[in-house]
């Protein structure tokens, strides 16, 4: 791993805010799924969106790298830029846009592959680690940060499904930071997983936090409440309210989030 | 303005993986617009080389009806204006027309000008209008097929004398006739109302068609009644046990099972054990209805899984019985379903040719079958039989049942299309 | 005609016994002490079920068996008044027995030996059409007198019905299972006949095929040999040739469908695809010997090539191109199956389609597609009018695509049609091809679903 490109970054980070989105509109068909976004996320920070279901914040979040291309129905309107740069510029490749953002589902999603080759799919695609050394290292490197060498080291070769539930989610983990992202997204990441795993995976994130900007949706307020620095409150297609974590849940400034935090609705 | 990639890509590569994924697409378009070009290429092929046999090449000749040779007696009756010899008459015509042939063998290919049946649209023509008797009228008739063949640019003029059909004076003469406008063009009526023929120009397809009617009802009757209870019976009866499992297995298996074995069995247990006749479209009939079974099955079981639990339970929990339930409620809902993959399932039979080639629907057959014990043939295996033919005259012929064959099947597959589009349910 | 009026009889009798319970069933309830225990229709439908299904049962049966016992007894009287007569001459006899008495064409002249067997035929028909007819009706009619008889108010005739009904259901749901009983029998038996005449190793090993076999011993036409090995080897080499041309142009026809064609493309191509599907087998077969056929022959000439006008190359590539849609529609199916989740998780790390498509999704698919494939083989080896049309009848070991080869189902279709000797090697080697053509794809199709349904499963 290249230090000194992290320590770039985090001074880049300090400046402005690492991604930016404005005016926000995204239609499923005929039907708006998000009004008007405005939202900053900080670098090196965890963002939590939260909401009831069905109020867009996973919406939002698949539109930080493009996943809603791949949804023929769905059309995205206004501005969200990474470092200053549009994402949906015309001429921005969705490839190397994923390549910096990358992704965690709400289900752990491992390649029916063996554990080594899951974690090498993305360095093999970009070209990241040349040579047979340099990949293995990659693979330790990534499956260290994520928590799970020593679980699997003996076992790189069995298929990534045979693994339990948060070891898959964590494996899943491992395979976005092999590419070396600077951009996290995670879409409810733990709403599968039993408790225990549930923690090991908040601790995790904590960890990645120094090293990655991550934005996380969440259904749990209490997740939120542990994992993040910055809240964003999604109702209903709108962003109601972002602030600080902290206070967010002591002191919302909106009805609609006192509302929701105090289990009125949601 | 471009994002910068993570310093750690190598751009020279993400070029690389972007021209294969241009070119991976370019495959995909590629396959499927060979697949589409192939299909374009087929129906070309057949329409190009069978829109001609809706015509068929008919000569004007001046023929002399004397009383004395047609009806000596002056009756007028039909019988006796039917009797008459109405060969002699035409080869009278032809020869005056063209007094230079005399040697036998000059004359027979006079004579060959015209069809073999061509005497029969001289005697229609008189008993059509029987005031024609005492005079000389010109009367259409029916061209060779070699005669056919060239006038519709089959046959080319510039190859050797003895590698072609038509000789040089032969040439000579249709090139008279069409000269004085005796060479003319007509629908091919008969080509619909004639059944099978050796002669090109007599076949038809009548024949096949109701062939293919008569095997294709007893099909129907057979297979629709037995697939449906079949389908109710696995759906919506039977216990989940060991025997029902078979018959799954077993109905899934079938729909696999190669035609022509269909046809072995036919011929083994329907001909040879139980000496039912052969070549006759009740043997046909029932070895496509076995063939057709698993398809309606299948497709009858989907169309009843679609109907939703909840219907069921509110018709039972109405103190009907499962058999009151399943007939007056389930069943009616799932008919459309039913009925699409029952027209499917006909389709499919009515272009199957193998199994009937096994029990002896493969004979040459020149009536119009009267009854389901008849020998008969059906459209497949008359395009099949016509397609063998050496003659010029039936590769036209071929083409033409096939696109017959064709219009019958869009016809079948547009029904099962409409009735889907409009029963369709969303549950 | 007779049994035409036979049957109108007995529709007659079952809507008179509809008609008859119905009304017997509307006099109890006359009654009004005693409610009846079903409503009204099914007291008629009772009643007109015990009229007309043991007739109509027993008509069938009798349609059924009474040829082959009428021909029976014809060929028994033969062989005991001529006990010099072989059992193929015996056949051909009673043949012309059944022809003479239903009007047909005969292979000998009609003496009086002939015309009184064929009159004795005759009266036997007659005698037995008259003896079903007479049963048929007091069939029906007992059954209606009797059923009508215990209708009472305590009937329960709805659950008879029902009972009745289900019984029905279940008898043809065994149909299903009795003709591949059918088929088995029938082939294993003739199959069994052929082998005593021709060993099984030379079947099966035997590396030369030409069923000619004399018809008198005095001909010169060789004694048969029946070494099936050149029809594998033709059927394989048109089925690999068809596989060669089917598989890449259905695979990337259905990913290129499902993954990257518009709304619009799709609406065109699609239902193309699917005619490609409906177009009935003899049409390929004229399409390969007329068009594709020559048209390689005449290229073959061009460069040099001594392409046959039967090629292998020709029948293979036009079996392809009639198999394409099912490739496609069946590995459409099984890529869909693949769960959306795994091409989310290939696109987030910034794959490409292609890569996700040749990396992630067909690797999981990849069991299906075999499947897929294995269900595609098995049709083209049992698929017979192309090759019938357009493959050679010469038996040809030989893996050259350019050559003529000829095919199992070929050989089948040669054999079994046009004149047929009963009982020669010749006729019965093709019930053997059958039997192995049926083993091969059945077996094929077993594994094929199998490995279908456990990938299924995988992603349930």
């Amino acid at each position: 791993m290249d230090m000194q490109n992290f320590k770039t970054r985090e001074k880049a980070a300090m400046a402005e805010p690492k991604i930016i989105a404005r005016d926000v509109n995204v239609y499923y068909g005929q039907s708006q799924a998000l009004k008007s976004i405005e939202l900053d996320i900080a670098a090196n920070e965890v963002t939590a969106l939260i909401g009831p279901s069905g109020c867009g914040k996973s919406t939002f979040l698949r539109c930080i790298n493009r996943m809603n291309d791949v949804i023929e129905s769905c059309r995205v309107e206004g501005r969200i830029t990474l470092e200053g740069i549009d994402i949906y510029n015309s001429g921005l490749d969705p490839v190397l846009l994923r390549a910096r953002v990358g992704m965690v589902f709400q289900k752990p999603n491992p390649f029916p592959k063996s554990i080594y080759d899951n974690i090498a799919y993305g360095p093999r695609l970009h070209g990241i680690a040349s040579g047979k050394d340099e990949l293995e290292a990659t693979v330790e490197s990534s499956l260290r940060r994520a928590g799970l060498w020593e679980e699997v080291k003996d076992r790189l070769d069995s298929p990534g499904t045979g693994l339990s539930g948060g070891q898959q989610q964590r494996l899943c983990i491992a395979r976005a930071i092999a590419v070396n992202p600077e951009v996290i997204l995670m879409d409810e990441p733990c709403s599968a997983l039993d408790p225990i795993a549930t923690a090991k995976i908040e601790e995790l994130i904590d960890e990645l936090r120094e090293n990655f900007t991550i934005v996380i949706v969440t259904h749990s307020m209490q997740q939120a409440a542990r994992v993040s620095q910055k809240t964003a409150f999604f109702h209903l297609g709108e962003l109601v309210e972002v602030g600080e974590t902290d206070k967010l849940f002591t002191s919302p400034e909106d009805q609609r989030t006192q509302g929701y935090i105090t289990g009125r609705f949601g | 303005m471009e994002l910068n990639p993570p310093l750690e890509i190598d751009k020279a590569l993400l070029k690389k993986r972007n021209a294969a994924e241009t070119r991976f697409k370019l495959y995909g378009l590629a396959a499927v617009l060979t697949a589409v070009l192939v299909l374009g290429l087929l129906l070309t092929s057949i329409v190009s080389k069978g829109y001609t046999a809706f015509e068929q090449t008919y000569i004007l000749l001046d023929v002399r009806l004397d009383q004395a040779t047609i009806d000596p007696k002056g009756t007028g009756r039909q019988e006796d204006l039917a009797a008459a010899s109405y060969r002699g008459i035409l080869r009278d015509a032809l020869k005056e027309q063209f007094p230079e042939a005399e040697s036998r063998n000059e004359k027979r290919s006079l004579y060959g000008l015209v069809g073999s049946a061509a005497e029969y649209d001289l005697r229609n023509a008189v008993l059509e209008n029987p005031k024609l008797v005492g005079t000389t009228a010109t009367i259409a008739v029916k061209a060779s097929d070699d005669v056919d063949s060239y006038i519709k640019g089959f046959i080319p003029r510039d190859v050797p004398q003895s590698d072609r059909k038509i000789k040089d004076q032969e040439l000579g003469w249709l090139d008279t006739l069409e000269a004085d406008d005796r060479v003319i063009k007509k629908f091919n009526i008969d080509f619909f109302t004639h059944a099978d023929s050796r002669e090109p120009e007599e076949a038809g397809i009548l024949g096949a068609v109701i062939g293919s009617l008569y095997t294709l009802a007893i099909t129907l009757a057979l297979c629709f009644p037995i697939g449906v209870l079949t389908a109710i019976y696995l759906e919506e009866f039977a216990p989940r046990n060991r025997w029902t499992d078979i018959i799954e297995v077993n109905i899934n298996n079938l729909a696999a099972v190669p035609s022509i074995v269909f046809g072995l069995l036919g011929l083994a247990i329907f001909l040879n054990f139980f000496g039912l006749p052969r070549s006759a479209p009740l043997v046909g009939g029932m070895v496509l209805a076995l063939m057709t079974l698993p398809t309606i099955i299948i497709a009858s079981r989907a169309a009843l899984k679609a109907v939703p639990p909840s219907i069921r339970e509110a018709a039972l929990g109405m103190g009907a019985s499962r058999m009151q339930t399943v007939f007056h409620h389930v069943f009616p809902l799932a008919m459309p379903g039913i009925l699409t993959g029952t027209i499917l399932g006909m389709a499919q039979a009515l272009g199957e040719t193998a199994p009937l080639l096994m029990i002896g629907m493969v004979a040459f057959i020149a009536d119009i079958p009267g009854s389901i014990n008849d020998a008969a043939t059906v459209l497949p295996v008359q395009i099949f039989l016509w397609a063998d033919s050496p003659e010029r005259g039936f590769v036209e012929k071929t083409s033409a049942a096939i696109m017959v064959l064709l219009a019958f099947l869009v016809v079948m597959n547009a029904i099962a299309v409409l009735l889907r589009k409009r029963f369709e349910r969303r549950w | 005609m007779e049994q035409l009026a036979l049957f109108f009889a007995l529709i007659f009798l079952i809507i008179l016994g509809y008609i008859l319970g119905k009304g017997r069933a509307v006099a109890l309830s006359g009654h009004a002490y005693h409610p009846l225990h079903s409503r009204l229709p099914y007291y008629g439908l009772y009643t007109a079920i015990w009229c007309g299904l043991p007739s109509l049962l027993l008509m069938a049966g009798w349609m059924a068996f009474e040829p082959a016992i009428a021909e029976a007894i014809v060929s028994s009287k033969l062989s005991a008044s001529n006990q010099n007569l072989t059992s193929d001459q015996i056949t051909l006899y009673v043949n012309d027995v059944i022809n003479l008495a239903s009007g047909g064409i005969i292979s000998r002249e009609v003496n009086n030996d002939l015309q009184a067997a064929t009159d004795s035929y005759i009266f036997f028909r007659q005698i037995s059409y008259f003896a079903m007819a007479v049963v048929a009706i007091s069939l029906s009619l007992g059954g209606l007198f009797s059923s009508l008889k215990s209708i009472s108010p305590d009937l329960r005739a709805r659950n008879k019905v029902e009972k009745i009904i289900s019984v029905v259901m279940m008898a043809c749901s065994t149909i299903a299972i009795l003709t591949t009983v059918g088929i088995v029998f029938s082939l294993i038996f003739e199959t069994l006949r052929f082998f005593n005449k021709v060993p099984l190793t030379e079947f099966l090993f035997g590396l030369h095929w030409s069923p000619q076999t004399a018809l008198r011993t005095d001909q010169v036409g060789g004694s048969g040999s029946f070494g099936a090995v050149p029809l594998f080897a033709g059927t394989m080499l048109i089925t690999f040739i068809s596989m060669v041309v089917a598989v890449p142009v259905g695979l990337m026809s259905a990913i290129y469908m499902s993954e990257y064609a518009g709304k619009k493309f799709r609406a065109f191509a699609k239902p193309l695809l699917e005619i490609l599907a409906g177009i009935p087998t003899v049409v390929y077969g004229f399409f390969a010997a007329l068009t594709v056929a020559p048209f390689f022959r005449n290229s073959g000439e061009f460069f040099g090539l001594d392409v046959s006008s039967e090629s292998a190359l020709a029948a293979g590539m036009v079996m392809g191109i009639m198999i394409i849609p099912f490739i496609s529609s069946l590995s459409d199916d099984v890529m869909n199956s693949v769960p959306q989740s795994l091409r989310d998780a290939s696109y987030a790390m910034g794959a490409t389609k292609s890569e996700t498509i040749t990396k992630v999704i067909l690797p999981a698919a990849l069991p299906g597609i075999v499947g897929a494939v294995l269900l595609a083989m098995s049709r083209a080896i049992g698929e017979t009018m192309i090759v019938v049309m357009a493959a050679g009848l010469a038996a040809n070991l030989t893996a050259n695509p350019l050559e003529a080869v000829t095919t199992v189902t070929v050989q089948i279709v040669t054999l079994l049609v046009g004149d047929q000797e009963f009982d020669s090697a010749k006729t019965l080697a093709a019930f053997a091809l059958g039997l192995l053509l049926f083993i091969v794809t059945l077996a094929m199709n077993i594994v094929a679903l199998k490995v279908v349904r456990k990938y299924r499963e995988k992603y349930d």
